[in-house]
């Protein structure tokens, strides 16, 4: 028999919703630490370097087309935008130096991992629900392999490795565009741009952004292998839809995490 | 007196506000093939899943040989786990993954085993079940009943000492479903695990069953062997019984082709190969009299006395399958006419000499026909020509026929 409520227990209903909710987000905040730690304590299990180089092959190797053609025109577009806009003060001539900067220490990262998040991210989700929902990960279970290190160490382990790297790709292929468009169609020189590059961008700067890129690795391949993990878990849908919706959250989480996590660590590294 | 290896002693899981297990007590024995019944969603998954540690009990305690299950420490927990291979119902496997590949997991995961090694036991294993030839296959690329025998194969590399089966035959044809219970009777005996099952097919299943447990509304609430089953009463017992009806005539649908025969292509080819294979038909005659003189339950037993007969004569010459209710089919794919007739002469001296079951051998003496019925087994064999339809065979044996033994057995006192 359900009870009825009071008039009391009514008006304390916003703040019934919102602790629930609160409570949630902190159970799953811990979820997906314990989670982590797990995950990347058997990335050194052996056994474990056959699948990361497959997973190397996977996340990094075949996102390489996509990233760098997404780097060519980011840097191409910034070659005309800021040239444009250093037209107006005279300064053309740090045209160089700006596309550098803006791509080695925030557009490279931050694009780079939406982009992995869009092709590999999104995957990593659909293959380890399915697995999930099929039973597979149970039948692991069985046969005594740890799932976690099987399925998500690898991942979490090929994603610190692919992300730097095809940032670093991102970053030289930009440069590139913005050469393209600011040397080759608008006329600057190109001795002037590349001595631009070369005298503006620090080490720090390219620390920096491997840095960022470590982070966006760990944050996407964890929320990407979580969502898909527990997709059995949701309570909004099952089977097929839910490894759907898992994958939708997988990515949206990811792409809000590494622009929330971009201004965190941007914010400690300045 | 046989060895008690798993206990489930007041096991009650709840999801939520729902009781699936309720207060759950059973045993199950060493070396048994255990068979688990009862309706969809009652929660026997749920307690195959408590077995082999996939869920963990509300309450109550799981005993293996004795030791409480959840007090185990890792170290034992993960030595008690190793012993068990789980079939999962749909198979479960990587489709991502070759046959090979799938098999070779357990091994390459869990073992310190070698490349070359790992390599031979697999191909060994996938030999012995008959998907040696689809090796570099993906499971989305094999039937069913393929599917099927990969995992199987899978469970048994590591050669587990319990093998946990969920529902193997679902979704599967009534011949098909035969095919599969055969399969693992027939491992069972050659490899030796203990088998836990889950399983609808009844009766079939009572013929490869030590033992049944029946579950009904979370609760266990018969565990013996089939003859004790006869002296249970229970709403559930009459139900399966009175369900025996529709199965029967789901079994007599006619079937059109070899591949209803439960057999792979593997099984056809190697005849190929031989260029001849022979067929054994087999048929308990006057089925439906007999139901009717003695009972469903009294005339199941004397079929599977029938298949008991076949699987020791023939289970590892040949590859026997059930065509119908009372029809049994033997494949004989390495032998020549004369040595298949030959043993086809040891079964019947056999026969004639033990009976079947509770029905005793006619020897010709008199026999008072108002208290007892008779029954006759029939045999008939013929050779396969190459490439031929396997069911045609089949039928050809069928027609050649004769009576090779007579039974008598007393009449239901009703």
């Amino acid at each position: 028999m359900t009870r009825t409520k009071t008039s009391g227990e009514k008006q304390l209903w916003p703040f019934e919703t919102v602790g629930t909710k609160v409570n949630g987000w902190v159970d799953d905040l811990g979820a997906v630490g314990i989670f982590l730690l797990r995950a990347f304590i058997m990335v050194f299990r052996a056994k474990q370097l056959p699948s990361i180089v497959q997973q190397v092959y996977y996340i990094g190797a075949r996102s390489a087309p996509v990233v760098m053609l997404v780097g060519l025109f980011t840097g191409m577009v910034l070659g005309l935008q800021l040239y444009y806009t250093l037209v107006k003060f005279g300064s053309t001539g740090a045209l160089g130096s700006a596309i550098a900067l803006s791509l080695i220490r925030e557009l490279g990262p931050v694009l780079t991992a939406i982009m992995i998040t869009a092709r590999a991210g999104s995957s990593m989700t659909t293959e380890i629900g399915i697995q999930r929902i099929s039973e597979q990960i149970d039948a692991l279970y069985t046969m005594r392999i740890d799932s976690l290190r099987y399925l998500v160490s690898p991942r979490i382990a090929a994603s610190i490795i692919s992300f730097p790297l095809l940032t670093a790709f991102f970053d030289i292929i930009g440069i590139l565009g913005g050469y393209l468009t600011g040397v080759v169609l608008l006329g600057l020189d190109a001795g002037s741009y590349f001595y631009r590059v070369e005298t503006s961008v620090e080490i720090d700067d390219i620390t920096g952004g491997f840095v960022k890129a470590v982070v966006f690795a760990i944050i996407v391949s964890t929320i990407c292998c979580f969502q898909g993990y527990f997709t059995h878990m949701r309570t909004d849908a099952h089977g097929a839809k839910s490894v759907g919706l898992s994958t939708t959250s997988a990515v949206v989480l990811s792409c809000v995490l590494i622009l929330i996590s971009d201004y965190v660590v941007t914010s400690l590294l300045l | 007196m046989e060895d008690e290896l798993i206990e489930f002693k007041n096991v009650t899981k709840r999801f939520g506000k729902r009781t699936v297990l309720d207060n759950v007590g059973l045993r199950i024995f060493d070396g048994d093939v255990t068979t688990i019944i009862g309706k969809s969603g009652t929660g026997k998954s749920v307690l195959l899943k408590h077995i082999i540690g996939l869920l963990a009990p509300t309450e109550g305690t799981i005993l293996f040989r004795g030791k409480p299950v959840y007090e185990m420490d890792r170290k034992e927990f993960d030595a008690y786990r190793s012993q068990f291979s789980y079939c999962f119902q749909n198979n479960a496997l990587f489709d991502s993954l070759t046959v090979f590949g799938n098999i070779a997991l357990p091994l390459q995961q869990t073992t310190r085993m070698g490349k070359k090694e790992i390599e031979t036991r697999v191909v060994q294993k996938m030999e012995q079940l008959e998907v040696a030839d689809v090796s570099d296959k993906y499971p989305s690329q094999l039937s069913g009943g393929m599917q099927k025998r990969v995992a199987l194969a899978r469970a048994l590399v590591t050669d587990p000492k319990i093998v946990l089966f969920d529902e193997p035959t679902t979704g599967q044809d009534p011949i098909r479903k035969n095919a599969i219970l055969s399969m693992i009777a027939h491992n069972q005996k050659r490899f030796g695990f203990t088998t836990i099952m889950i399983s609808h097919d009844i009766p079939d299943v009572f013929y490869i069953s030590n033992r049944i447990l029946i579950l009904y509304d979370g609760k266990i609430i018969f565990q013996g062997t089939y003859r004790e089953l006869e002296r249970l009463q229970h709403p559930m017992v009459d139900e399966y019984i009175s369900s025996l009806k529709g199965f029967e005539k789901e079994f007599l649908t006619p079937v059109s082709d070899g591949e209803a025969f439960g057999l792979s292509g593997k099984d056809v080819k190697i005849a190929e190969k031989k260029d001849t294979v022979i067929v054994a038909v087999l048929t308990l005659d006057e089925l439906d009299a007999l139901t009717e003189k003695l009972g469903q339950k009294r005339t199941d037993e004397i079929l599977q006395s029938l298949g008991e007969y076949l699987n020791r004569h023939f289970g590892d010459v040949g590859i026997s399958n059930r065509m119908a209710k009372n029809r049994f089919a033997v494949i004989f794919n390495h032998m020549d006419a004369k040595r298949v007739e030959s043993m086809v002469e040891a079964f019947t001296r056999e026969l004639r000499e033990q009976g079947l079951g509770e029905a005793h051998p006619d020897t010709g003496g008199l026999i008072d026909s108002g208290k007892t019925v008779s029954l006759a087994v029939r045999v008939g064999l013929a050779e396969a020509s190459p490439k031929e339809n396997i069911q045609v065979t089949a039928d050809k044996a069928r027609s050649r026929e004769k009576v090779i033994a007579r039974f008598f057995c007393a009449r239901c006192e009703t």
